[in-house]
């Protein structure tokens, strides 16, 4: 019970982390209809930044808050500058864009900050909550914070009139012009917003997984099998896939001999595979009809 | 000084030219009719004023000009525009519809009233307030894009076909609330018509578009005498 105990909360925590990413993943699909392949990538960054801050003496929530800004800037200024100009062009371009984005963040991690393991600090206590033996105080932290986040941007989208323009926005661009909306600035807040919850998930994980260049690639993979699981057109679904994942991942993992650690990964692609040949759709995503 | 001025206006698509050269303009607290047949231009020329086409000429709107500019800077000089097919928002509720509509306006507390005068007008939509749009009736539907057009407080109405697909009771209470709404708040509008009899009731002026260009143009009555609209689309 105690070690079934103890895998559950570690997969919850990693599935806070991977609900980040698949939020992340699912806002920027729902208003340009790709999947950003260099979120991870992005998030990655946004962790060495935090890095660099705390080494220079800047406190951790400070830091923690202070990264999420710098990323949400970041995140408007790749879509004004880069992904804008090939918007609507072809569907390949937009994904060459990503995947160009994808490697420049990945060597430029690597050429600013080398690519040796570094250790991140956790800002939770290292000894157990109330000497309890079933879950780390920083997987308690880290569902704790991913929990108040996702909350945070469940209220802005469903109570503020910039959340609501966005939603409109995403939907039917034309309309939303007709009632005033700048669509085009709302896509680039969505960008951001996106690259801030992906810090979010970074300096989370690095704790856990150490920081270097590639930390991301299979926590951004995970985050896909997420948001294909809940549904790529549904928000709520997609945070609710991440924390399903991160469980099955980690029970999976813990009870089935023969996967253990190193066929881990291999349990996202199963299940991106499986999701896509049997319920494209997701367990709560919209079946979307097209009309040729 | 028209609200409206309108010269010259040409609007493409692609390399198909649909307008040809329209000059019309619209006084304050008018309705003005445009009638035509399918594919005369009528939809294009509410299209080409808020800049949802490719278009040429001059469109000046209160003294400003406005036909250079991208649809979303048009309509905030107070233009409303329902289009065809109504542009609803059909994922989100009937209220954030209609709080849509008020995006761009800064007194919150004005726009909470509005919102329940629209209520007023649209009984209705207030009790479909919570419920998705998509789920609503093409009726309700129609009556939730006007309210909305009407949440901007706008000065002028672009009406796309407002009687499309409603049942000939629910079109005469459409009209008489539209007649209602430009008499109470002095809203201008320019309402595109199949219909030709329910435009003109409630239209002071009107023009005939054929193939992209204006035939025929006068005030309300002198149109509905003229020979060539009785025949062709008055059907007497």
């Amino acid at each position: 019970m105690e070690f079934f105990l103890q895998q559950l909360f570690s997969g919850l925590a990693f599935g806070g982390v991977y609900a980040c990413m698949a939020l992340a993943v699912v806002m920027i699909y729902q208003a340009t209809d790709h999947l950003n392949f260099a979120q991870g990538e992005m998030a990655m960054f946004s962790t060495y930044i935090a890095y660099t801050l705390i080494s220079h003496g800047v406190p951790y929530w400070w830091t923690f808050l202070l990264a999420m800004a710098i990323s949400f800037v970041g995140g408007v200024m790749i879509e004004r500058i880069i992904v804008r100009p090939v918007e609507g062009t072809s569907v390949l371009n937009e994904v060459i864009v990503f995947i160009g984005l994808l490697t420049i963040f990945n060597s430029l991690a690597g050429w600013i900050w080398e690519y040796t393991i570094k250790p991140f600090p956790s800002p939770f206590p290292k000894d157990p909550l109330f000497g309890n033996t079933f879950v780390g105080t920083h997987d308690l932290g880290v569902i704790g914070v991913t929990l108040v986040v996702l909350f945070g941007v469940f209220l802005f989208f469903r109570y503020t009139p910039i959340g609501l323009a966005m939603r409109a926005a995403a939907q039917d661009p034309a309309s939303a012009r007709l009632v005033g909306i700048r669509v085009g600035w709302m896509l680039a807040l969505g960008w951001g917003l996106a690259a801030a919850i992906g810090a979010v998930a970074g300096i989370l994980v690095a704790p856990i997984v150490f920081l270097e260049p590639n930390m991301m690639g299979s926590i951004l993979l995970y985050g896909f099998a997420g948001a294909l699981l809940g549904g790529i057109t549904n928000p709520a679904g997609a945070v609710f896939g991440g924390f399903a994942v991160g469980v099955l991942e980690t029970l999976i993992g813990a009870y089935v001999s023969f996967i253990g650690s190193e066929l881990k990964l291999t349990v996202a692609l199963v299940l991106i595979i499986a999701v896509l040949v049997f319920r494209p759709s997701g367990l709560f995503g919209r079946v979307v009809v097209k009309r040729v | 000084m028209a609200l409206l001025e309108v010269s010259k206006l040409e609007a493409f698509y692609g390399q198909t030219q649909v307008l040809r050269g329209l000059d019309f303009s619209l006084e304050e607290g008018g309705i003005t009719a445009i009638l035509g047949a399918n594919g005369a231009g009528k939809t294009t020329t509410l299209r080409a004023l808020c800049g949802m086409v490719r278009t040429r000429g001059e469109v000046s709107f209160s003294g400003a000009r406005i036909s250079s500019g991208a649809t979303e800077s048009i309509v905030r000089h107070g233009i409303a525009h329902v289009p065809e097919g109504r542009g609803t928002f059909v994922r989100l509720t009937t209220e954030e519809n209609l709080r849509l509509g008020a995006y761009t306006r800064k007194d919150p507390q004005a726009v909470g009233e509005d919102l329940e005068r629209v209520f007023q007008y649209f009984p209705r939509l207030k009790e479909r307030r919570h419920q998705q749009a998509g789920t609503l009736s093409g009726g309700e539907q129609q009556m939730l894009a006007v309210g909305r057009a009407l949440m901007m407080r706008p000065r002028l109405m672009l009406l796309d076909e407002p009687s499309f697909g409603l049942a000939p009771n629910l079109t005469e209470e459409l009209f008489d609330i539209l007649g209602a709404i430009n008499k109470e708040r002095r809203v201008s509008m320019l309402v595109v018509e199949q219909n030709a009899s329910l435009a003109l009731a409630i239209a002071d002026h009107a023009y005939l578009l054929e193939t992209g260009r204006i035939v025929i143009s006068g005030t309300a009555k002198e149109i509905e005498q003229d020979e060539t609209v009785r025949k062709a689309y008055l059907g007497y």
